[in-house]
């Protein structure tokens, strides 16, 4: 029986085509969040091993904090222009200035904002899914994810009320007003998503691999110094080779000292690691249920 | 940290299951501790919350009980998913709730998994829980089953309450006969004997500690390789003006339910009981010569034949069966209890039908495993035998034969909820191959 086997990657792609294709098939007006990040990277391959050779069909959704990188949204629209998708983006910015978003005094980070400005462009092109990279093993709220996961008229997630999931059948049916995330990526580890990277030899963005940057310590992390965060008086600030393991908010993303230059070189990081992803994203830090608290309120 | 190499090996899913605090995420928790597969921040905030907590003590449960409300109850509320690997396996966990109010969560955790791990406190013995679970187990068709016997520290490691526990099960595993592998292990998942490492606790126990027994479990053959399923999950056509080759592409995307396909094969399409034969099994990384179970291909036929979503094309060996009155057992998941005469949506591979139950024949006693006929509903966690009336003819394969195309679940119409698992009989009749000679 052996050469009818699949391997842990084969098995995980198959799970994740059949479930972009549920979606396709079932939701009238899904899109696909595309932030240019590894994850979303896989997904966009997976799309293609689903749907080609027709062209995708579901436009790519992103949600610009306007502290982004500006290599990932430089790489985001390249990707998007090379494989002929329809590429949507709506700002943060945006979304503050019509008043959808409104920043907690004081607070810099945008992360928190995201919330209202997806749930907009939900409600604005009516979709009725969207496809995430949420993995389960970034986080304990996510760990508790189905990989069709109900939102409300809200956008809320309700923990406790989850429909059974069962086998591969997923049940897709919503209301209008109510629509459904779905998680192709559920069951992959960050692990998988490198190796799946060097099998499929995809591209990503260059601030995965080691560079130069002045970075502050602040909260036990690097940060990168730019001119949404300058370093205060007095705080360490240095000239670092590094890396970023998970890419969030460019003011809560935390950087590693790295010198990994290749996909092999992080696939071994990686192995090698003592400290999870998230470990580096001070989003998660606020408090214990951070995420548990984003998702219920409408983050994906 | 050779446990994290990367290289090709295979995954097994597995849950956990058993009564309120048997100790299921504290065993998840131990695996994960001694197979050091948690990184330092994760123990690092296991350490914060035990300060918070007081007593000092690292909670191992608080890994997988990341919920609010679970933290605040000191129960698993929902399903947590966890992943570690060894250098022999890489391993999907289910952590499943163990109170009874959340059965349908366990049942949730339990239908993709190739093994369930019942836990049992050496203290209690055999609870109703402790059979329940089993009896979902062997329902759903898990191949694997281990009884692992906890807190064998608090009885003091002694041999004879494990086997007093161990022929117990032995009492009726055989009324659930649809178990073939179980494996009996005593342990402490608090102080992790038996657990990643044989304890010298146990001298008694010959058997492997859990986690050599999950890297070596046999899994290669639970998927079904014999009779070819294919559900038309979607229709791939591009339709292409810029491309002359692909504007005549038309291609049936799904992943195979069962079974081996190849390149020139026969095939039938179902329900409309056509014949044809495969052109390309055709995939983004190029054409393949043969495709098996679970793998998502997109299949080219050599006749232009309608075809939509839901049917399904079958090999001509191995028939399914083809009916609208069926009958299966199900796991009920909702407040409002199955009645006879309600309508529901079911979904069973890639098609969603209108059904209605016509009848309700039994309910099972879970502490009897004896079917109550006389049962005029299933309430919630009530495991039953139904009969169904669809819209449209179902293909499909009894669920002990295909646990892909034998199962399905009903949404209720209006809330969306899905209310049932189901199970279906294997088919009174198969499809009939002379079905097709008149077809072409």
């Amino acid at each position: 029986m052996s050469s009818y086997h699949l391997d842990h990657l084969q098995y995980l792609e198959t799970e994740a085509i059949h479930v972009m294709r549920e979606v396709a098939a079932e939701f009238e007006r899904p899109a696909l969040l595309f932030s240019g990040g590894k994850d979303s990277i896989c997904l966009l391959r997976l799309a293609e091993k689903a749907f080609r050779p027709s062209d995708l069909p579901l436009p790519l959704l992103n949600i610009d904090t306007g502290h982004h990188f500006p290599e990932l949204n430089a790489f985001r629209d390249h990707r998007a222009a090379e494989l002929g998708a329809r590429l949507i983006v709506r700002t943060v910015e945006q979304a503050i200035a019509s008043g959808i978003a409104v920043p907690v005094p004081g607070e810099i980070s945008r992360n928190r904002l995201q919330i209202p400005t997806l749930l907009a462009a939900i409600e604005e092109f009516r979709f009725d899914c969207c496809i995430g990279g949420a993995r389960r093993d970034e986080e304990k709220a996510r760990a508790k994810e189905r990989f069709f996961s109900f939102r409300d008229g809200f956008g809320q997630w309700d923990p406790k009320n989850q429909r059974p999931e069962l086998w591969n059948l997923y049940n897709g049916r919503v209301n209008p007003g109510e629509h459904m995330r779905a998680f192709p990526l559920s069951n992959w580890t960050e692990l998988d998503v490198w190796e799946y990277i060097r099998r499929e030899r995809l591209e990503v963005p260059t601030i995965y691999f080691s560079h130069r940057r002045s970075c502050v310590r602040r909260g036990g992390q690097w940060l990168p110094v730019t001119d949404l965060l300058p370093p205060k008086p007095r705080e360490d600030v240095r000239d670092l080779v590094v890396r970023v393991r998970t890419i969030g908010d460019i003011i809560s993303t935390g950087l590693v000292e790295s010198p990994a230059n290749t996909v092999e070189d992080i696939l071994a990081e990686i192995a090698a690691a003592r400290v999870t992803e998230r470990g580096s994203r001070a989003d998660d830090r606020s408090s214990e249920a951070a995420m548990e608290d984003r998702k219920k309120q409408g983050y994906f | 940290m050779s446990s994290r190499l990367s290289h090709p090996v295979d995954i097994l899913r597995f849950n956990t299951c058993g009564s309120v605090d048997d100790g299921k995420s504290t065993l998840i928790g131990r695996l994960l501790y001694d197979s050091k597969s948690l990184m330092e921040d994760q123990i690092e905030a296991l350490e914060r919350s035990a300060d918070i907590t007081g007593g000092g003590q690292i909670n191992l449960a608080n890994l997988t009980d990341g919920l609010r409300a679970e933290r605040e109850q000191g129960i698993t509320i929902d399903v947590a998913y966890r992943y570690f690997a060894t250098p022999r396996r890489r391993f999907i966990v289910a952590d499943t709730p163990g109170h009874v109010q959340y059965t349908r969560n366990m049942v949730t955790g339990a239908s993709s998994a190739n093994l369930s791990i019942v836990l049992v406190d050496a203290r209690h013995g055999v609870t109703e829980q402790s059979r329940r679970h089993t009896c979902i187990a062997a329902l759903l068709g898990i191949p694997h089953l281990v009884i692992a016997v906890n807190k064998m520290d608090l009885v003091d490691w002694n041999e004879e309450r494990f086997l007093a526990i161990r022929s117990e099960f032995e009492g009726f595993l055989p009324r659930l006969d649809v178990l073939r592998d179980v494996k009996f292990i005593p342990m402490s998942a608090l102080n992790g004997d038996n657990v990643v490492t044989p304890s010298a606790n146990t001298p008694w126990h010959q058997g492997p500690a859990l986690l050599g027994h999950l890297e070596t479990v046999h899994i290669a053959s639970d998927w079904n390789l014999s009779g070819f399923r294919f559900p038309v999950q979607w229709v791939n056509r591009p339709n292409n003006p810029r491309d002359p080759a692909l504007h005549d592409f038309r291609g049936f995307s799904g992943q195979i339910a069962g079974g081996i396909v190849r390149k020139g094969q026969s095939v039938l399409v179902l329900p409309s009981g056509l014949k044809t034969r495969i052109r390309d099994l055709w995939t983004h990384d190029g054409s393949l010569d043969e495709a098996f179970c679970p793998q998502s291909i997109t299949l080219v036929l050599e006749d232009d034949l309608d075809i939509s979503r839901g049917d399904m094309i079958v090999g001509l060996e191995n028939l399914p069966g083809m009916d609208s009155d069926l009958r299966a057992r199900v796991c009920w998941m909702h407040p409002r209890p199955l009645q006879a005469g309600r309508k529901y949506l079911l979904k069973q591979t890639t098609q969603t039908v209108q059904a209605v139950v016509t009848h309700l024949d039994s309910r099972l006693d879970i502490r009897t495993f004896e079917s109550d006929p006389a049962a005029p509903q299933l309430a919630m966690n009530d495991i039953g035998e139904i009969r169904l009336h669809t819209a449209r003819p179902l293909v499909y394969d009894g669920y002990p034969q295909n646990r892909l195309t034998g199962s399905f679940i009903l949404i209720e119409p209006g809330t969306n909820m899905t209310v049932a698992a189901g199970m279906l009989h294997p088919p009174s009749a198969l499809v009939k191959p002379e079905y097709t000679d008149f077809a072409i």
